[in-house]
């Protein structure tokens, strides 16, 4: 592997810059990566489509632009995968799922139209859970994604290809979306950074939808300032998203270089009680939770205590809204139009048609959450669970301002526990979710999270990782406060904790 | 099968009580949610983009003008505006629908508590509306072999997505009662109040031959005097005013034969047949039939400004009950012209006539006593019969010119109906224009005074009155094409009487 690959997203560019690298080697550099790591039997499997051809153009475009002086965008030529859930013109999308095999969008995601009208070139679609359900990407239809520190273990879910693009250098920066911790929880159990923004601050459309209230596209990346760098060429206005903000959100990238210094005198830091007291959290995700929290003191951030007592209900009411809004969204996959068509023998009807499909096409997950969600919605049981869990969705929000009257940003390990084995808890949905414990209130929110890399854990000698969540629109808080934590551990470990990953050179062989 | 019980005789037993939904379609440039255009008639699939074929990832964006169409009707109707309403996806599996789901309103609608009074024979009926909701139209599927043209038995269907999108507002009446034996022309005369005040908004195209409008029309008997509701049929997509007439006719004779059995009416919906004046069995619905409404989480909330909706109000057309009394005193009717007139839903096209320039009193004979017949030979509205008020202003200005007279107009609109092109092209076609060149008629006029010279004598004698037989013959020779004012001068200039 070249050193260049190892290089942050903000220092290509720079190198760029200095005309010391092209966009064309640069890409060719992580197409040869993704050859050398990401393929076989024992490979990585970030990757469930590499568009070397297009990745090649869009770098050689840039590199034309660069001679001429006519940049896009600071990121203009830094490569970039895609999480396969975001539409492409030209390449598959799938969302992990059979039923799309083979669909090509005839139009562009808005973060997918800003890339390129930033000039990045995309390497590729990513692995995922299918159509984003699950924590472990096992639940994709094309096979697992393994992780990069042990490719025996799971890389979170549902965004683990790109967390784990990311993670194994086969792209300096990747795509995610979260609607429960499918980017946060893959950041944390594979070294990297994750961020889920404010709801509304990135645009949806395009983003194949599993829960609309909560989906949120978002950055992974392996430093903070590359997120910032990158949430701001995606985030902002989009016309054709509804649900998009509209007024502009404080500078994520001045946070980043603002947190980077080290210093958070006088930022109020909250604990949250419910996400760090109670049983099921490993012992040294713990500790590394804990010696990050002393070095945020040391930095001069004042730490206090906070309880949210309504997040002990969070895991429910998420696990009623997502299936119920996902039973919906997943209702359009009826080979009428497009995907997967099963024909049954005989003379079938269209409802015969759309049966037969749906029942091949889709995965066992992804049927659970179609069954939840339409027994949920139905006549009778509405209000005691939908009507409900929205109440729960309420009483969530208020905990978080009555929170942020306390605090500037709250602060929790990512996840409870670090990867687990491939294969640990498939048949255990129950285990499975519970992973997403910490992450899930943030989404009923819509406030926005970071997950930025805490260490190892002593028992395993896997990642940890801190998470910090703000109000709604201070995105810039969770910059701030995850770059300062970055550059104090960093400075402790002497640098990245991805320099103690293994090499993987020829696994794919 | 169920004996049909007279429509008199049903109601002599029970009381009906109907409710209406009337979907309209908007005529905005744009689609409910995305921004392809909305023309009627364009090739198949042409007018369409991912958010409105929904193709994964799309999302909606509400058309601003189609929730101002929406507040207008609502006023119209004396509805209350919601301050904060939501829209819900219905969601349910059929191949035309893209996603699945129609993006509609469930219980919170743009607008709500409203009425409309509607004249029946002079008599004048509180309509309730219940609610006007905003919501999206599904695409049109074409079912291609098998006997019925329905899905059931066809080789293949074809669909097209055009028309997915196109918005909707549902408007749903409170239930009516008390109409009894005026029940089929209350629902008719409501629906075309309904259209005529969509027209007056220029909202709609308003077209129910094009769907632009239409109608399901519900309908239950109860014994007479019980203050219970029966169990209801939905007719659906009644296609024009006179078949919602037919519609509440066949059902109450439908209903009445059913419950004087001793059977029980069947929830269901049914299809009306334009041909036979019945309905048929669609589909049963049953509890199973549950459409999980719930909030669209792809949208904001709709929350139109008191000032905004204040703003919409002044824009309203006259309230049509006034423009009525407003209309026949400016146009003179009496009052048995003006109920004919209210009857044959003549009264817009009259507006519209006149204001091409045509006398109210020979706009209202033209569309009350020449157009009104052929449109019950047809079996259609008047409006609908062919001829526009437009058309109708170019014949009478071409009677005034003396280029035809009134019979030789009836054979123009005849023209008109069927097609054969401007009113100046149907008189050059069928060679209907008067004669009032001297030349032919003289030669009818010689050859006519020398066939009946006893006549001649008769007239120079003073006897006026035997001229008309003189014309007879002049206009018969010139196959009624004589300009009879002229006719006659010649025939008193050749007498020596001029």
């Amino acid at each position: 592997m070249t050193d260049l690959l190892k290089k942050s997203a903000a220092e290509l560019a720079e190198l760029l810059a200095e005309g010391s690298v092209t966009s064309v080697a640069l890409t060719q550099a992580c197409l040869d990566r993704i050859s050398e790591v990401d393929t076989g039997d024992n490979g990585v499997h970030a990757f469930l489509h590499v568009d070397a051809e297009g990745a090649i153009a869009a770098a050689a475009a840039s590199d034309a632009r660069r001679a001429k002086g006519e940049l896009l965008s600071p990121l203009d030529g830094v490569p970039i995968a895609v999480k396969d859930v975001l539409t492409t013109i030209g390449q598959p999308t799938t969302c992990g799922s059979k039923i799309l095999e083979g669909w090509v969008p005839p139009y562009d995601a808005t973060v997918v139209a800003r890339l390129k009208a930033a000039g990045l070139p995309i390497l590729g679609k990513t692995n995922m859970d299918e159509f984003a359900m699950g924590s472990s990407t096992e639940h994709s239809a094309y096979g697992p994604t393994r992780n990069p520190w042990a490719l025996d273990r799971i890389p979170g879910g549902s965004g683990g290809g790109s967390a784990a693009a990311v993670a194994a250098f086969e792209a300096p920066l990747a795509i995610g979306t979260d609607t429960g911790g499918s980017i946060r929880q893959p950041g944390a159990v594979t070294g990297t950074v994750g961020v889920k923004p404010t709801y509304g601050a990135i645009s949806r459309y395009g983003l194949v939808a599993m829960a609309n209230s909560l989906d949120q596209v978002g950055p992974v990346t392996r430093t903070v300032l590359d997120s910032a760098l990158l949430q701001e060429l995606i985030g902002g206005h989009d016309p054709l998203d509804s649900t998009s903000i509209s007024e502009p959100i404080p500078s994520v990238v001045d946070a980043a270089r603002l947190g980077a210094s080290g210093d958070l005198t006088g930022v109020k830091v909250g604990v949250i009680q419910e996400l760090t007291t109670g049983e099921g959290w490993q012992p040294g995700v713990m500790a590394r939770f804990d010696e990050s929290l002393e070095l945020l003191r040391d930095a001069g951030a004042e730490i206090v205590e906070v309880s949210c007592p309504s997040f002990e209900h969070a895991l429910a009411a998420y696990y009623l809204i997502m299936p119920c809004e996902a039973s919906s969204n997943l209702a359009k996959f009826d080979a009428m139009r497009y995907g997967l068509r099963v024909t049954p023998d005989g003379d079938p009807s269209a409802e015969e048609v759309m049966r037969a499909s749906r029942d091949a096409g889709f995965g066992d997950e992804v049927k659970r959450r179609i069954i939840l969600g339409t027994y949920a919605l139905s006549s009778g049981y509405y209000d005691a669970y939908y009507g409900q869990a929205q109440k729960v969705r309420t009483l969530i929000q208020r905990d978080f301002a009555a929170a942020f009257e306390q605090a500037d940003v709250l602060v929790s390990p990512t996840a409870p526990t670090t990867a687990w084995k491939l294969g640990e808890k498939l048949d255990d949905p129950l285990a499975m979710y519970k992973g997403d414990l910490a992450t899930i209130p943030s989404n009923l929110a819509g406030v926005p999270g970071i997950s930025v890399p805490a260490g190892l854990a002593d028992e395993d000698g896997l990642p940890v990782g801190f998470q910090v969540l703000a109000p709604a629109k201070a995105d810039d808080r969770v910059y701030r406060v995850g770059a300062a934590l970055e550059t104090l551990l960093e400075k402790k470990w002497g640098g990245p904790l991805l320099d103690k990953a293994p090499v993987l050179e020829g696994v794919a062989r | 099968m169920t004996t049909l019980v007279p429509f008199d005789k049903a109601l002599a037993a029970y009381d009906p009580a109907m409710g209406l939904e009337v979907h309209v379609e908007l005529n905005t440039n744009s689609k409910m949610f995305c921004g392809c255009p909305t023309e009627f008639g364009a090739e198949p699939n042409t007018q369409v983009c991912p958010t409105c074929l929904g193709l994964p990832g799309a999302l909606p964006v509400v058309n601003h003008k189609a929730v101002e169409s929406a507040i207008r009707i609502g006023l119209a109707l004396n509805c209350e505006i919601a301050e904060w309403c939501r829209f819900a996806r219905k969601n349910y599996f059929y191949p035309d629908m893209p996603k699945n789901f129609q993006t509609s309103q469930y219980d919170e609608p743009i607008a709500f508590e409203g009425y409309m009074d509607v004249e029946v024979e002079g008599e004048t009926f509180r309509v309730e509306i219940e609610r006007a909701h905003m919501e999206e139209d599904t695409g049109k599927s074409l079912h291609v072999g098998g006997a019925t043209g329905r899905i059931h038995g066809a080789d293949y269907s074809l669909v097209d997505y055009n028309r997915a999108g196109i918005p909707l507002i549902e408007i749903v009446t409170k239930p009516i009662i008390g109409a009894g034996e005026k029940a089929p022309l209350v629902a008719k005369a409501y629906v075309a109040q309904l259209r005529d005040l969509i027209v007056a908004l220029g909202v709609s195209d308003a077209r129910m031959d094009q769907g632009s409008i239409r109608a399901d029309v519900n309908l239950s008997l109860a014994p007479k005097g019980s203050d219970k509701l029966g169990t209801r049929s939905e007719t659906k997509n009644v296609n024009s005013l006179r078949s919602v007439e037919r519609a509440v006719r066949f059902e109450v004779s439908r209903h009445a034969g059913i419950l004087n059995e001793g059977g029980k009416v069947v929830q269901e919906t049914r299809h009306f047949h334009e041909d036979t004046g019945e309905t048929t069995s669609g589909r049963e619905k049953s509890d199973a039939e549950d459409y999980r409404y719930f909030p669209e989480p792809d949208l904001v909330p709709v929350a139109p400004s008191r000032e905004w909706v204040e703003e919409l109000r002044g824009t309203l057309p006259e309230n049509p009950t006034a423009k009525k009394t407003r209309l026949q005193v400016e146009y003179g009717f009496t009052d048995l012209e003006m109920r004919d007139v209210w009857a044959a839903g003549a009264l817009p096209l009259i507006e519209a006539t006149v204001g091409e320039g045509v006398a109210p009193q020979s706009a209202r004979k033209w569309w009350v006593a020449e157009l009104l017949r052929r449109a019950n030979d047809a079996g259609v509205e008047l409006a609908e019969v062919g001829v526009t008020p437009a058309q109708v202003a170019a014949v009478q200005k071409l009677v005034d010119a003396k280029t035809i007279n009134d019979k030789l107009a009836r054979q123009v609109f005849d023209g008109l109906i069927a097609d054969e092109g401007t009113p100046e092209e149907i008189i050059e076609k069928r060679g209907l224009a008067l004669v009032s060149d001297d030349g032919p008629l003289i030669a009818a006029i010689d050859d006519a005074l020398a066939a009946q010279p006893d006549l001649v004598e008769k007239i120079k004698g003073g006897n006026m009155g035997a001229i008309g037989a003189i014309m007879g013959a002049v206009m018969k020779a010139t196959r009624g094409q004589a300009d009879a004012g002229r006719a006659r001068e010649l025939i008193l200039e050749k007498l020596g009487l001029s």
